[in-house]
This record gives C-alpha cells, structure tokens and sequence, in this order.
C-alpha cells in the first residue's frame, strides 16, 4: 500500500464495508438518542413529545437502578473469577500429554457451540430443577433436601450457567498461551530449585498474564450483556435483574420506549469506557 | 568438589535405545565437552547427567555419592540452556537471583552473590534491565550467572553459543575458558562444533549415535584418532581418507591424511592432480585437487600466498611420519 494510486484504490474497495457497517450501527443508535428524549409510551398514547434529560433522571433514580448495576458486576466478577482460575487450571491439565487428546480438547470447547437459550434452558430443566434435576437426585440421594437452585440461589446459579458457556473460551485462549510457554525455562526452573508450586507461581502465571488480561475484558465486554440466561431461567426475579435486563424491562414490560433508551444510552457509555481499555491493552500487547 | 561417574547407563525413548550402555568418569575440575554430529545422544547424556531425564537402567554418581534417584535441583548441579531460558518477566538481577531465591536463603548474602557474579561477568551495569533488552552475549552471561551463584559441583553447558553470531562466539569462547580457570570447577560443555571442543576442552568424549567413540585430550584426538570417524570429524578441513593400492602400500585398508600434513608443489611429488576449487583464507589457502586416482577430492592446506589456479596441475607430498592407517573395520593401526 505504498502508492498514491494503491492507496485510493483501497479506499474504494474498502467504502461498501464501512458504509455498511456504519449504517448498521449509526441507525440504531441514533433511534435510542431520539427515543431516550421523548416521552414515547407505545400503548398509553404514543409519542408525547419531547422531555429533555427527565428520561435519563428517572432511570438513574429509580429504585431498581443501583441493584441492578450490582447484579451485573456480581455476575461479571463472578463468573470472570470462576473461568479465569479455573481456565487456567483446565489449560495446565489439557498440555500435559495424555491419550485422546484431540478428543477431549474438542469436547472441552463444546459447551461454546451451545446457544446461551438452550444451554440456560437445560440448566434449569435437567440440572436444576428442584424435582426432577440432576442437582436434586444427587441431593437426595446424599439425604439432604433438594436445592430450589433458581429461587433460592438465583444469583450463584446464573453465575454457574454463564461460567459453564465461558469456560471454554478462557481454557482455549490460555491452553495456547501455556502452549507458548518455552519448556527450557521450566527445565532451567527446575534446576534452579523450583518446587512445581512455585514453577506455576513464578513462571507460568506471568507468562500468562497478558492473555489472563485479553480474556478478561472481552469477556468482560459480552458479560455486560448477558440477557438470554436470565430471560429463561428467572426472569428478572429473586435479585437477578441485571442492567440490560432492567432496561428489557422498561422497554417491554413497562412500555415506556423513552426510558429504556435512556437506559441503553448509559449501557453504550458503560460498554464504551470498558472498549477503551481493551483497545488500549490489547494494542499495547500487539506492539510489544 | 565435582566428580561425576556413570556407569552402565542407557536410555531409551520408547523402542528406540539412544543411549547404548556407557561408562564414563569426569574428574573434578575437569573441562569436559561431549561432541558429535546432531542426534548422537549428546545433549541427551547432558540431560541425564543433569536429572532432566530418568536413566532407562544404569546409575550416575556425582562426588562418589550415588545420584540416580536424586531430583535435578538437589544434584547440585547448574545447566546453561541453548536458548538461555531466561525469565523473561523478570530483571536481570531477579534472574540471577532466582536459584538462590528458591533456596531461601536471605536477601542480604543474594544480594552478595547478585553483585558478585555480576562483577565477574561484567553485567553490573544491566542487573535492572529485562532480558529483551540485552544482546545476545549479554543474555548468555545472564544465563551464566544464574548458574554461578548457586556454586554448583559442576556446570552442564547445552550448546551455548549456537545462537550467538561468529564473532561473539569467539569471544565468549574465550570468556567461559577464563570462567573455568578462576572457578575451577567441573564443566560438561555439549557442542556440535569441533572448533569448541578442541579451543577449550581439557577432555574430548566424541559420540556417534549414543556411543563413545574415544575421549582423550584434545590433542590425542587429532594425532591418534582411534578409528575413522573421530579421525574424520576432529580436525578441520577433514581429513583425506585413501583406500585401495595406495593404502595397501602402507599395510592398511585406509590411510588418512591431514590437509595440512600435504604439501604442494608444481615441480614434483608422490602424488599427481589438478586444482579445483580453491578457498583463500589469506592465512591459508585450502585447495581441492582433483584426478589423483587417489579419492574424488584431496583437499590440502598451503601458505595463504601460494598461487594455483583452477586447472593446474600439481604435486602433493604427503608427510610420511604423520599419516594415519586404519583396518577394514575402520580402527587405528599402530
């Protein structure tokens, strides 16, 4: 791409891309910035014109708001700790040699093909659920009384499910970055006295802490978002309304389009400040 | 103190036995460099010695003790790694700390060390910089350091200049000499590099395919080579090997003759030929001369201002008091 005339021709081929993407993704978020100033009630009288700022006011004040932003970073926290630990835990295991490896490395990536619907769904109905589950044959079976896991352990057990979906994807990302890792340095670890313990904690763990860094935030960016989860298994109910499903529910439940939107405007700032880091991260990582 | 003894000692990975039982003792203080083409066993035997490896059957002994079941820190031995094996994340000085880290001892005698070693090795000036950040003379110091302070028995070296650049390697050639000289304590140096053996070696173990096929100091190897293959791999260029009525002259199947124990000459010899090829070193001038109805190729060392050209044809006389006979299975005569 060193000429004038490579230059340009890049350009023009590379127009229908941007344009659609820019499209795609100017249409809708203009529509939430209009609706986010309107008082827009679909089924009590339509558009009642123009608020200024009461939309966002009203969500911030809300007495559903700061649970709801609490909820979200405990699922994200959450399930951030349960993959990255034992992710990295799953990868050491997955290097060592063993028989049937190409096997059991495609069956640890599985649970990723699993659409969040249906993995949330089988969850609640073959694991959970307080009669039937999985969870409860176990329970009794060890003569303790069945969990009701999504009422009376909503939180955790959405953790649980979202950790499930994640899990593979960590594994994957620090399975190669351990693959990465040079052999002769924990051979020269080794000689220098290492104990395993410390093997892992002064070699493998800063080799891997930059990918520890990428899982973390693009995880971080998906988690934000989670919705499906929730959707089928509580509905929002027993301290499980996260920021994106409270924002769901303004807009469907309640019917009030100009509040959720306004709701949205403040997820899009959300995810945005989270992007930035991870541009920057990522980028550092790229240059090194 | 760091004697090391194996005795009986073999390996094998799976079906494939790539150490065939062998006995061999380094004695204390002693510079001992194992060589061999690629794939001889060489870095493998350094691995064994070094605990990285388990002995298939056989044991090794280090200081009289015997250490076959001893794990590789507590042999008290320290390896140089052909890719360094630098911590990367760390500083030098936290390099070179580690060993002793790991051996809890307390900060004030590290630190000694740290400052110790790097003075010996001229690093004083890099301890607070990463290892991405030096050349590659000044990482293979940081990886000598780190084996330095631990004041092991023996130092095991795995081809530690291999991915250094000529002239460096020359240099710090010469600088692991000197290491060994002030510590004086044992060294196992693997290499492929006959250069290296012969430069700083005080006891040569030439392997072919996991066999010893003779130690010896440096010098009894090029001048009573025990069979064809240290004659053909110690020395450099290699040695011309004869066979058939010239050999039968001298009661031998194969006679060997150094490039440099011929001499050149246009008015007359023993043997006749025309040039090939011819390499100016400007010290020396090494010619392939062709057609002797001798062996394909006799290669011969002359003067560097000696001036044949391709095509000339020449006189070679060979030394008579230096030439090397071998029998039909490839051993020394005499």
């Amino acid at each position: 791409m060193a000429t004038q005339h490579s230059r340009s021709a890049a350009r023009i081929m590379m127009a229908p891309a941007v344009v659609l993407l820019l499209g795609w993704m100017l249409v809708p978020l203009t529509m939430t910035l209009y609706f986010s100033f309107k008082r827009y009630l679909p089924l009590r009288g339509g558009d009642l014109g123009w608020t200024g700022f009461d939309n966002y006011v009203r969500f911030v004040s809300s007495s559903a708001f700061w649970p709801a932003v609490q909820t979200t970073l405990l699922i994200v926290g959450g399930v951030l700790v349960i993959t990255i630990a034992l992710g990295i835990l799953l990868a050491i295991l997955l290097d060592q040699p063993m028989w049937g490896q190409g096997i059991v490395r495609i069956l640890v990536i599985a649970p990723f093909f699993v659409m969040p619907t249906v993995s949330a769904l089988v969850w609640k109905n073959m694991f959970m659920d307080p009669v039937n589950g999985l969870f409860a044959h176990l329970w009794r079976f060890f003569g303790a009384e069945p969990i009701s896991w999504l009422s009376e352990a909503s939180l955790p057990s959405i953790v649980m499910i979202v950790s499930w979906q994640w899990l593979p994807f960590a594994t994957l990302i620090l399975l190669t970055a351990i693959q990465s890792l040079d052999s002769e340095q924990l051979e020269a670890a080794e000689m220098d006295g290492a104990s395993p313990l410390n093997r892992f904690w002064f070699i493998i763990l800063p080799h891997l802490s930059r990918a520890v860094t990428i899982v973390l935030l693009i995880q971080t960016i998906f988690l934000l978002s989670i919705f499906a989860e929730i959707f089928v298994t509580t509905g929002g109910a027993f301290g499980t309304r996260t920021l994106t499903y409270l924002i769901y529910q303004r807009v469907l439940e309640s019917q009030n389009v100009g509040l959720g939107s306004a709701g949205g405007v403040y997820a899009i700032i959300l995810a945005n400040i989270v992007a930035i880091f991870l541009m920057r991260i990522v980028g550092k990582n790229l240059d090194a | 103190m760091g004697q090391i003894q194996l005795n009986q000692v073999t390996k094998s990975f799976g079906d494939v036995q790539v150490i065939p039982p062998l006995d061999l003792t380094i004695e204390d203080g002693e510079f001992a460099v194992f060589v061999g083409p690629s794939g001889c066993g060489k870095s493998t035997l350094l691995r064994l010695i070094a605990g990285l490896e388990d002995f298939t059957t056989g044991h090794i002994e280090i200081d009289g003790k015997d250490a076959t079941a001893v794990p590789p820190a507590k042999r008290g031995l320290a390896m140089v790694f052909q890719s360094y094996a630098l911590y990367p994340h760390m500083t030098v000085r936290k390099n070179i700390a580690f060993p002793l880290r790991m051996a809890k001892m307390d900060q004030a005698e590290i630190d000694r060390r740290v400052e110790n070693a790097a003075s010996i090795l001229n690093l004083s000036d890099y301890l607070d910089r990463r290892p991405g950040q030096l050349s590659g003379g000044q990482r293979q110091r940081v990886a000598i350091g780190r084996a330095i302070v631990r004041e092991p028995a023996a130092f095991l070296f795995d081809e530690p200049l291999s991915n250094l650049d000529a002239a460096l390697r020359v240099g710090m050639r010469m600088e692991i000499s000197e290491l060994h000289k002030k510590l004086a304590t044992t060294m196992i140096y693997v290499t492929h590099d006959q250069v290296e053996a012969m430069t700083m070696a005080d006891k040569i173990v030439v392997l072919r395919a996991g066999h010893i096929e003779q130690v010896g100091s440096p010098l009894e190897l090029y001048r009573t080579p025990r069979n064809l293959f240290v004659a053909g791999f110690i020395g450099s260029p290699k040695m011309n090997f004869i066979e058939g009525a010239e050999a039968a002259k001298h009661d031998a199947h194969t006679i060997g003759v150094r490039p440099e124990h011929i001499s050149v000459s246009a008015e007359g010899g023993e043997w006749k030929g025309v040039v090939g090829l011819s390499e100016h070193l400007g010290s020396d001038t090494f010619f392939h001369i062709h057609e002797t109805g001798l062996a394909e190729t006799i290669t011969v060392r002359a003067d560097g201002e000696v001036a044949f050209r391709s095509g000339d044809t020449v006189y070679l006389n060979p030394r008579a008091d230096v030439i090397h006979r071998f029998d039909a299975n490839g051993l020394r005569i005499g």
